[in-house]
């Protein structure tokens, strides 16, 4: 094979490569549902604590299996600190700033998100299996950005622990 | 045949100014890096729960020093090595002076940014990190800095194109030689790609901290950082593929089969390094889920150049070990001259890009970029890009550079081949460490000696990321004394010396298609499209900017 037909295969295989990954990826997105945050609510900094939902931060549920959690990230902790759902809960995030950008990673999880003033984000999972998680602040929020970080705690419910998970 | 890549191989000399800016400039951006090093080890060190930094004069907390890792090693360093490096390969690829005066501003504007961006985090009044997200608010002489560093590239850009410009008036309907080519074409989509941080910086931020606009639009300013903040990643490995792809041959004896094909690559790099910037705001509200999935596609495009990259270099390489006296499959690897101490910084750069590469494009990958965005990860995969790719370039570009540059011959040969492999083995180390970490939700840009939350699973990540870290400092300071004993005890070279530059088997086509690649022109506006297309949804959709954010300084 000549060094220029070699160059063609090489670069064939190497698009049909990136074109195979972007459509595994696609696939997950709009076909699974796993997506990004999108477009949404703008709010005015300064109001944050009396526009709602964020003027209540807390969970509450919404449904049968579907609960509401807004967050608000602030130096240096988030409000509520600790959330607590059954296992199985669809979670929808709704998250914002009151003050810098933050991060809002439930390590372990899908749920990875900025939070920057004057964008509301939102983000829903389904927390499959009871466990702790660590809520960290993964966005450099002043000096004491390692102070930031909640829980999210996942509990098993009854019906699961009795009959083994089934 | 063989056609070389600049316009009279026969020799030709810089006029001796030019020459002397250029050697500041270098010197200026090695000077940077020696203290981005030192503080890497401080950053690296903090992952293994080994706290040094409070021995560092003047050093009120972790994030100071990181601020001061990332500005000196990934704007003053590249951008100073940038223009000096660059400038020199324009001027003699086209066998043609620069304007003198535009250099030594460019020189000027890099000491003067530079110092000012020093004051301000040096007194802990920026400790904002390099991406300087607002609402945090630095003191003004920060982003002022920051603003001479960025126009001390656009005045050595003018000097490039005016270069360029004045070689075709008097060289009509000629090619223009390879190595100018990439040269040019590197600054050209720097200049576009800067805008972002030029509005953010200079139309925003600086009268923000000077108190003249009462506040600041955060979502747009990260937009408008990442604009540019993308790009750069390009700004910085461009001049690193320049010398992959013009000097990285002759060093392995090997030569470039095709003149074409690196001229595509560049072309590809200016058209789709800008389109990408939301790959970094994924995880961001307020961009839709459609314009960033229009961003992962086009990231995915800007790989392609980087696969081409890789078969026609190691082609180069293989024709260089076939020289040699190679005969086998592979064998051709093991026959490069592996005591070479540019051809071997250079061949670890490229070994370790790969994997830099590879794990780019896993955080390119759309939602799947969730499971590592800002942890550790993230570190762990640029510093096989920017931090060794590029910086072991750089270095290894440095052991000719820095002889040609003060006609003094190289000391310390062997210490600079042993000094690429600490830091090549250093840094696989502490990215095998930073990435594990990451991918078990270990944080990045986070003082974890003081953190009030830990995992037990992160222990092995942290003292592999140390270890590999102090490795790399090794191997830094190493560098550091060849550099030295190089400027201050070498013997002066035998006669005068150019600069190494390789040959292409296919000569430059003088008519078809080839032809319009050397159309600058036609290729920016295409790009300023392309641009448009990527950007003008979300601007249209979001502006005007709210500017209600007000400042804060909580460092």
């Amino acid at each position: 094979m000549t060094p220029a037909k070699m160059e063609k295969l090489f670069l064939a295989l190497s698009g049909a490569m990136l074109l195979v990954f972007l459509f595994a990826l696609f696939y997950s997105a709009f076909a699974m549902g796993m997506h990004l945050p999108d477009r949404d609510l703008e709010i005015v900094p300064a109001d944050v604590r009396t526009t709602p939902p964020f003027d209540s931060p807390g969970v509450r549920q919404t449904g049968p299996r579907q609960y509401e959690a807004v967050v608000l990230g602030m130096a240096w902790a988030f409000q509520p600190s600790e959330i607590r759902v059954p296992e199985g809960a669809e979670v929808t995030f709704i998250g914002t700033s009151t003050d810098v950008i933050h991060g809002f990673h439930v390590e372990g999880t899908r749920v990875n998100v900025m939070l920057i003033p004057g964008q509301v984000t939102r983000f829903t999972y389904t927390f499959r299996t009871p466990g702790e998680h660590l809520i960290i602040c993964h966005e450099y929020c002043g000096a004491g950005h390692h102070l930031m970080y909640g829980r999210v705690i996942v509990e098993a419910s009854e019906a699961d622990s009795s009959e083994g998970g089934a | 045949m063989n056609t070389p890549v600049v316009a009279s191989p026969e020799g030709f000399q810089l006029p001796e100014s030019h020459r002397t800016a250029i050697r500041w400039m270098v010197y200026l951006g090695f000077f940077a890096l020696s203290i981005g090093i030192l503080n890497g080890l401080g950053q690296a060190l903090n992952y293994a729960d080994i706290d040094i930094l409070k021995y560092f004069p003047g050093m009120r907390t972790y994030y100071q020093g990181l601020t001061v890792h990332g500005v000196v090693n990934a704007i003053v360093f590249t951008f100073a090595f940038s223009n000096g490096f660059l400038a020199l390969t324009t001027s003699r690829a086209l066998a043609r002076p620069l304007n003198g005066a535009l250099l030594w501003t460019a020189f000027g504007l890099l000491a003067a940014g530079f110092l000012l961006a020093a004051y301000a985090m040096g007194t802990g009044q920026a400790s904002v990190l390099y991406t300087f997200y607002a609402p945090l608010q630095a003191h003004w002489s920060y982003y002022l800095g920051l603003a001479l560093l960025v126009v001390s590239t656009w005045v050595t850009a003018a000097a490039l194109f005016m270069g360029l410009a004045g070689w075709r008036k008097e060289n009509p309907g000629q090619r223009i030689p390879l190595m100018a080519f990439v040269s040019v074409g590197t600054y050209a989509m720097w200049c576009l790609a800067s805008i972002g941080i030029a509005v953010s910086v200079v139309g925003l931020l600086l009268p923000w901290s000077l108190g003249l606009i009462g506040g600041v639009d955060p979502l747009l300013n990260r937009t408008l950082f990442w604009y540019s903040g993308h790009p750069i990643v390009y700004f910085w490995l461009l001049p690193a593929y320049v010398s992959w792809y013009m000097m990285v041959p002759k060093h392995a004896g090997g030569k470039l089969f095709s003149d074409s094909v690196v001229r595509v690559v560049f072309l590809l790099f200016l058209l789709l390094s800008i389109p990408t910037g939301f790959h970094h705001q994924y995880t961001d509200p307020g961009i839709s889920g459609g314009m960033k999935a229009v961003h992962a596609v086009l990231t995915f495009g800007v790989f392609f150049p980087s696969l081409i990259t890789a078969f026609t270099l190691m082609y180069a390489l293989e024709l260089g070990g076939r020289a040699r006296g190679a005969t086998g499959l592979v064998n051709w690897f093991t026959r490069l001259d592996w005591r070479s101490p540019p051809l071997v910084a250079q061949i670890l750069a490229m070994l370790t890009f790969m994997l830099g590469g590879i794990t780019g494009l896993i955080n390119a990958s759309y939602n799947l970029n969730q499971s590592i965005h800002n942890t550790a990860w993230v570190p762990g995969h640029f510093h096989m890009t920017v931090g060794s790719a590029v910086t072991m370039s750089f270095m290894g570009i440095a052991y000719w550079l820095i002889p040609y540059l003060t006609r003094k011959e190289l000391v310390g040969k062997g210490l600079a081949v042993i000094q690429s492999w600490l830091y090549f083995v250093g840094v696989l180390i502490m990215a095998r460490g930073l990435m594990s970490g990451g991918l078990d939700g270990m944080p990045r840009r986070t003082h974890m000696l003081e953190a009030t939350y830990d995992k037990p699973s992160w222990e092995l990540a942290g003292l592999l990321t140390g270890l590999g870290g102090t490795l790399m400092f090794v191997g830094g300071f190493l560098f550091f004394m060849v550099l030295v004993a190089t400027i201050v005890f070498g013997k002066p070279a035998k006669g005068e010396v150019d600069i190494p530059f390789t040959v292409t088997h296919e000569a430059p086509a003088e008519t078809g298609w080839e032809v319009n690649l050397d159309r600058f022109r036609f290729w920016v506006i295409a790009t300023v499209v392309l641009i448009l297309v990527a950007y003008g949804p979300f601007l249209f959709e979001y502006l005007p900017a709210k500017l209600n954010s007000p400042g804060y300084r909580f460092f």
